[in-house]
């Protein structure tokens, strides 16, 4: 026999999905449940997740265990209480310390990152002689690649305004734009039909059981 | 039939000979560009065509160690946990392929060692380095330009002129404004980008003494979110019409953060929506929801997988490294304008790299490609 909590868990499933579908209508009591319960829900498992699996088994546990081969945690654990210090408005000047610690550190860290991934690969991808490619379909491909990515550059260049020979150029790295954006859109569609069919695949099978 | 059987004893005599002049040229050297952990460990391709290849390891070059069998390649790396400041030596046995009569249990033997050493540089990364010299030079050359206040162009950018509009068309309808800084944490550059565009927009709302909404998915986002509109009011003059409470935290949870602001722009119905800043999955439904109202939308977002379905829901659209422009463009901050500019010199290098690349390449010369892949 089924366990009683299974089938509740099923049946909240399924109308919390119901719920936030009636959305697609118009709005409603039902949806409005739906998302207050899903943001209150969401928020405070967040809350627990963050002090269960960053600050206890990261900060705490390695404090009281081994102190000595972790005292250096005292910093960050320092900059996560002058974090805090925003709630009070006299220290609040505290708190901008740490926040400008992470985002310079962050952007640091990211420029080499950027640079060699789409940088220097980029580059080195484009680099290619379209005549040594063997056919005429990879040739036409390859100048295609070295076309479009000039072009896309120069459609980036904010110096200068876009209007005759750089103009053309940047209308036609738009035009390269658009069709990878065309591309893209359709790819991430059949994805999100995925989604529908698990969401429909729950209903119909878990819950009504019309699928086998 | 005594023929062929002494020419099997004749090969049987010889084979060992044969055998034993075959060098599979086995190599071990200190692994370039590492911190010294390393060993690579090389021998000819056809070794890996004999029946059973050994390979052991010896720290002190008297009692050796099985390390691997059969392995898949023929340049291996050996790593260490430690560093090591003696020799490792190595054996390489293999066993030949033979066939069925000439099944001879003769091995070969090979043996060499190296010690790993330290590198200062990785010389593979120069090209890197030399990019990072030639990009961050320029950007602080032109910084230091703008400080002194020489002024740069930059071209308009469509829709941050439809701000002013969007901002009025907000004020003569009562309603507010939402703005989405996207779901990424402070440390991301978007964030950042979206933030400093609040700022602008803040003291055009507070000018207007319009309502600007900001839902965040992330503390510390609310937190820097709220300093800047605030700092935004006190510009503009209207400090006590600010509203800490416009600028609050819903979720950290991706699709809770989205049901959220679907509900806030169903019941509040705002006459404009910004949705800058880092999105992802949830960019489509808060597009469409945002265009279901009827409010004027302008988004941004350097996720490429993203742009397409704010370019289909969207009025204006900052496509990429637009969003960073734009944030220079409204701030008209030295920093960010000297900024773009450097940014603008580095495309120019990379088109210039690529054209001399492609160029070369056609011309047979792979040198330069080489000298970028390391």
């Amino acid at each position: 026999m089924t366990d009683f909590w299974t089938v509740l868990g099923i049946w909240i499933g399924a109308l919390a999905t119901l719920s936030i579908w009636s959305f697609l209508y118009k709005d409603n009591p039902f949806y409005k449940f739906a998302e207050q319960i899903f943001v209150g829900v969401s928020a405070a498992y967040w809350f627990i997740f963050t002090i269960y699996n960053v600050l206890i088994p990261n900060l705490f546990d390695k404090l009281i265990t081994d102190f000595n081969s972790n005292w250096l945690l005292l910093i960050p654990g320092l900059l996560g209480i002058m974090m805090l210090m925003k709630i009070f408005p006299k220290y609040d000047w505290l708190g901008k310390y740490p926040i400008a610690l992470m985002i310079g550190t962050t952007a640091g860290l990211s420029l080499v990152r950027f640079l060699e991934t789409d940088v220097i690969n980029q580059i080195i991808a484009t680099m290619i002689n379209p005549l040594n490619s063997g056919s005429a379909v990879v040739a036409f491909g390859q100048v295609i690649l070295i076309v479009g990515t000039i072009s896309g550059l120069v459609y980036f260049y904010f110096s200068k305004k876009h209007e005759g020979f750089t103009g053309g150029v940047a209308k036609t790295g738009i035009i390269f734009l658009m069709v990878s954006f065309g591309a893209a859109f359709g790819f991430t569609a059949m994805a999100r039909i995925s989604l529908l069919i698990g969401r429909l695949q729950f209903l119909l099978g878990d819950w009504l059981g019309l699928l086998r | 039939m005594k023929l062929i059987k002494h020419i099997y004893l004749l090969l049987f005599f010889i084979y060992p000979f044969f055998l034993f002049s075959v060098d599979v040229n086995f190599q071990v050297r200190d692994y370039p560009n590492d911190d010294g952990r390393r060993l690579l460990i090389t021998y000819d391709e056809s070794v890996l065509q004999a029946e059973s290849v050994l390979i052991y390891r010896s720290f002190d070059g008297e009692e050796y160690e099985f390390w691997l069998e059969n392995p898949e390649s023929n340049t291996l790396i050996d790593e260490f946990d430690d560093f090591i400041k003696n020799p490792v030596h190595y054996r390489l046995v293999l066993m030949p392929v033979l066939d069925d009569i000439n099944q001879i249990p003769y091995a070969l033997d090979f043996a060499d060692s190296a010690t790993p050493k330290a590198q200062w540089f990785n010389r593979s990364r120069i090209p890197l380095l030399l990019l990072l010299i030639l990009f961050c030079g320029t950007i602080v050359y032109y910084i230091t330009l703008s400080g002194k206040g020489k002024e740069f162009y930059i071209r308009k950018i469509n829709g941050l002129e439809a701000m002013d509009e969007a901002v009025g068309r907000a004020t003569e309808m009562g309603r507010p404004i939402l703005f989405v800084p996207g779901i990424s944490d402070i440390s991301d550059m978007q964030t950042i980008a979206a933030l400093t565009i609040l700022g602008k927009l803040a003291e055009k709302v507070a000018e207007y003494h319009s309502k600007i909404i900001v839902p965040c998915r992330n503390s510390l986002v609310m937190a820097a979110a709220r300093d800047i509109v605030k700092e935004s009011y006190l510009k503009a003059g209207s400090a006590d019409e600010f509203n800490a409470d416009h600028i609050f935290y819903l979720t950290d949870d991706q699709f809770g953060y989205v049901a959220g602001i679907d509900g806030i722009m169903i019941r509040e119905k705002p006459a404009t929506n910004f949705f800058l800043g880092g999105f992802w999955a949830e960019s489509l439904i808060l597009a469409e929801t945002g265009f279901s109202i009827g409010a004027i939308q302008i988004s941004g977002t350097a996720n490429a997988a993203q742009i397409p379905f704010f370019v289909a829901a969207c009025d204006y659209t900052l496509i990429g490294e637009e969003l960073f422009a734009a944030s220079a463009y409204l701030s008209n901050n030295p920093q960010q304008i000297g900024s773009l500019k450097g940014q603008d010199f580095g495309k120019i290098v990379v088109i210039v790299l690529i054209v001399l690349g492609v160029l070369l390449e056609m011309c047979g010369i792979t040198a330069f490609k080489a000298f970028f892949t390391g």
